[in-house]
């Protein structure tokens, strides 16, 4: 009985609490790229960059304010830079769409265009990050760092593995959970919630109904920018801030989106809990969760690992390339691929 | 004319940095510039004729870039006799593997029935050949692991890899053609982003194959090398004669040499791709690109055309990769980053005017270019721009340090710019009728 309880804290200790955070990450992340899909009806690759700039943001107002000597203790500092950190990158991404996007929106461009013109966005945002803050590491987490760390979990249950709970995994967690209600309740119950999902539906017959389209669509950049500053602040917090890492977490993004079903809000929550922990649980070595449920004798010599974690953008990929050969629409969408 | 009068500017631009800056500098840009311009005309290929969206250029030039390493690299004897004989029994593992998969794919009818046995088949072939694999991989990198720790290639001459390079990357196109290249523009994209990612991952991870991070170093040359160059009586008699260095003569020498064998090779590919594109068959993939549902109706086999035009696209991506390999002499697979990879040559294509060869070729001799040249222009720029912030400004300093970072923006804005005033590009494809 003690093997298994063992056992199942060191899971939840390596594989589950991690991967619920990350989870937490990829579906914010998600929900941004769901979002500007369904209404504007296309993949924004620039959405990294735009994470990555929020978060940016968010280091300079955090250090601003450890400057002045202002902290919320135990919280991060980060937390309170978050307002700020929103503002400006709403402010970027409306601007970006007044200058860049809304001449291919009236033109009614083809997607592909709209693709290449984010990867131009991208470009220009991916610069001014390197340019403003520099392409090194960016460690910006204070306030108490465990909610729980192994030593006291283990003098508290008497067993001999520890369960540690970050504090940033905590708050990713509270973060996702509360950006979803506060979605879903704003897409279900508002008006302008219910025509955005109109128009998201049917873009003519929004229309025609007397949706004002232009708003519609500042509205959807607006969530996607908020989301995006949200996950990139909580992804730099949990690990550490590296332009470069937002170009990569790209892929399991795009493949949580799309496994859920591209546009929809619900498929992309699911998508990025299912991709996180695919990875995770594909990834992570089994040994010492073996060692305690195996006799000796039973034990594997090597380190029970499925994949090696340099493989786990593979993992993402392969869920995403099944999803698209089987079910290209995803996992909640009801219109066809 | 409009063709002719942007390659003048650029080859002026390069006379100025040769004049300015230096000459060897210019040269290296120049070979930059040609191998880029391969790369180019194997995006154009996709893109431009057939309207495919390949985001995985990175993974096919470091595919050619293998190849390199794989045909021309010196053998290691020591690790093919440890662990030679279990990386081509997991090989043959992996082909049967995939035999039974689409064996099995044949037999059961039934849809469900279908997916589960290639599952079966596929896991457990996925565990055999990791069986059979780790031991071998683990004796190879244990080999001598600071010098070799990989198989090594065959010692073969270095343009034959390039040669191998394009088929390698070619080979990798077919099967990832195969699944993808029925799917919706934005999907192609991301699954072919996610492919490439994937192979650089292995080129970085599997340490018997590429050494990974500790990269190849030391890649023999088409091309003389320099030391061997300065021992040479017609060498020694040249520099007596003109009024630079031994030193910068040789290394502008062989730079040179690499100028026209790149130039050969770009030659060769441009006169095929226009040949191509003025033909019967070139008007046939333009006819699908504009309309893939007339000329489906009027019996064209697009499916098919489509994965030709990526597969051979492809394969100029990965010969491009080889030769970019080769002038380098390393294999450095950390290096391989998709905005540098993948995006800066799309820019590269977009600018220069999708679907006109000619175009692709100047857009990447330009792009790449501004890319080199931003550099030194964004410093002075900056320089400029907070010399009132004074000297001792950790501002200023900071800013400085990441000048070079500007060149990004550089590309963004460009690309930006053409998109919205010459969607067509700076030389525009030919309107044929």
């Amino acid at each position: 009985m003690d093997g298994l309880l063992n056992a199942l804290v060191v899971l939840a200790n390596f594989a589950l609490v991690p991967g619920i955070a990350y989870g937490s990450q990829l579906a914010l992340g998600a929900l941004g790229v769901t979002l500007v899909f369904g209404v504007l009806r296309f993949s924004n690759f620039a959405h990294g960059e735009t994470m990555s700039f929020g978060a940016m943001i968010a280091i300079f107002v955090t250090w601003i304010l450890q400057a002045n000597g202002v902290s919320i203790d135990p919280l991060p500092t980060a937390l309170l830079a978050l307002p700020v950190a929103i503002l400006v990158t709403v402010g970027v991404v409306l601007l970006t769409d007044r200058f860049v996007y809304r001449f291919y929106r009236h033109k009614r461009s083809d997607q592909v265009i709209f693709i290449i013109v984010s990867i131009g966005v991208m470009f220009v945002m991916a610069g001014l990050i390197r340019f403003l803050i520099g392409p090194n590491d960016q460690i910006f987490t204070d306030g108490e760092r465990f909610l729980i760390s192994a030593r006291d979990f283990r003098d508290l249950t008497g067993l001999r593995e520890g369960l540690a709970i970050k504090t940033t995994q905590v708050i990713t967690v509270v973060a996702a959970v509360v950006c979803c209600v506060l979605l879903f309740l704003f897409l279900t119950r508002t008006r302008t919630g219910k025509s955005m999902r109109a128009y998201a539906d049917n873009e003519d017959l929004a229309t025609l109904s007397g949706i004002d389209a232009g708003r519609v669509v500042l509205i959807a950049w607006t969530l996607s920018a908020t989301l995006a500053v949200i996950a990139g602040t909580l992804y730099g917090l949990d690990k550490s801030y590296k332009p470069f890492v937002f170009q990569e977490i790209l892929l399991p993004i795009f493949a949580a989106a799309i496994v859920g079903g591209l546009g929809s809000p619900v498929g992309a929550i699911v998508g990025g809990y299912l991709i996180a922990f695919a990875e995770v649980l594909l990834t992570y070595a089994y040994k010492r969760f073996l060692g305690h449920m195996l006799p000796d004798a039973w034990m594997p010599d090597g380190l029970a690992q499925l994949l090696g974690t340099e493989y786990k953008f593979a993992v993402a990929f392969v869920i995403l390339v099944i999803t698209l050969l089987i079910r290209p629409a995803g996992i909640f969408n009801r219109r066809s691929g | 004319m409009r063709t002719v009068l942007p390659f003048v500017i650029f080859f002026l631009l390069l006379v100025l940095v040769g004049v300015l800056q230096s000459w060897s500098l210019a040269f290296s840009i120049m070979n930059l510039c040609l191998v880029s311009a391969v790369m180019a005309l194997g995006v154009n290929m996709q893109w431009g004729y057939a309207g495919l969206v390949n985001f995985g250029v990175m993974g096919f030039s470091a595919l050619g870039g293998l190849a390199v390493v794989l045909v021309s690299a010196p053998p290691v004897p020591e690790a093919w006799a440890v662990g030679g004989p279990g990386v081509l029994f997991a090989v043959l593992i992996a082909i049967a593997t995939a035999a039974l998969a689409i064996a099995a794919r044949r037999i059961f009818a039934e849809r469900v029935a279908r997916i589960v046995a290639t599952g079966v088949v596929v896991a457990v072939g996925i565990w055999a050949v990791a069986d059979v694999l780790e031991p071998a991989t683990d004796a190879i990198e244990a080999v001598d692991p600071s010098f070799t720790g990989f198989l090594g290639g065959l010692g073969l001459p270095v343009v034959l890899a390039w040669i191998v390079g394009g088929l390698l990357a070619a080979g990798a196109a077919f099967l990832i053609g195969k699944i993808a290249l029925g799917l919706r523009a934005d999907y192609l994209a991301i699954a072919t982003l996610g492919v490439s990612e994937i192979i650089v991952a292995v080129m970085m991870n599997e340490d018997w194959l590429s050494r990974g991070v500790k990269n190849v170093v030391g890649l023999p040359r088409p091309v003389p090398y320099e030391v061997g160059l300065r021992e040479a009586d017609w060498f020694q008699s040249l520099a007596a004669t003109l009024p630079i260095g031994a030193v910068e003569l040789s290394s502008l020498i062989v730079k040179g040499c690499y100028v026209g064998l790149f130039t050969l090779f770009l030659a060769v590919i441009l006169w095929l791709a226009e040949r191509a594109l003025a033909s019967p068959w070139g008007r046939m993939m333009r006819a699908v690109r504009d309309n893939e549902t007339a000329a489906e109706a009027m019996g064209k086999d697009v499916k098919r055309l489509h994965l030709l035009v990526f597969v051979i696209g492809s394969g100029v991506i990965g010969l491009a990769g080889a030769m970019l390999v080769t002038l380098d002499g390393q294999f450095t697979p950390g290096t391989y980053q998709p905005l540098r990879f993948t995006f800066l040559i799309w820019v590269m294509v977009i600018v220069g005017g999708s679907g006109n060869n000619w175009g692709a070729t100047l857009g990447a001799f330009l792009i790449w270019f501004a890319w080199v040249e931003a550099e030194p222009i964004g410093g002075m720029v900056i320089d400029v721009a907070t010399s009132w912030l004074g000297d001792a400004s950790p501002v200023r300093q900071h800013l400085m340090s990441n000048a070079a970072q500007m060149r990004h923006v550089v590309m963004g804005v460009v690309l930006l710019l053409v998109l919205r005033f010459a969607p067509r590009g700076i030389i525009p494809e030919t309107d044929r009728t």
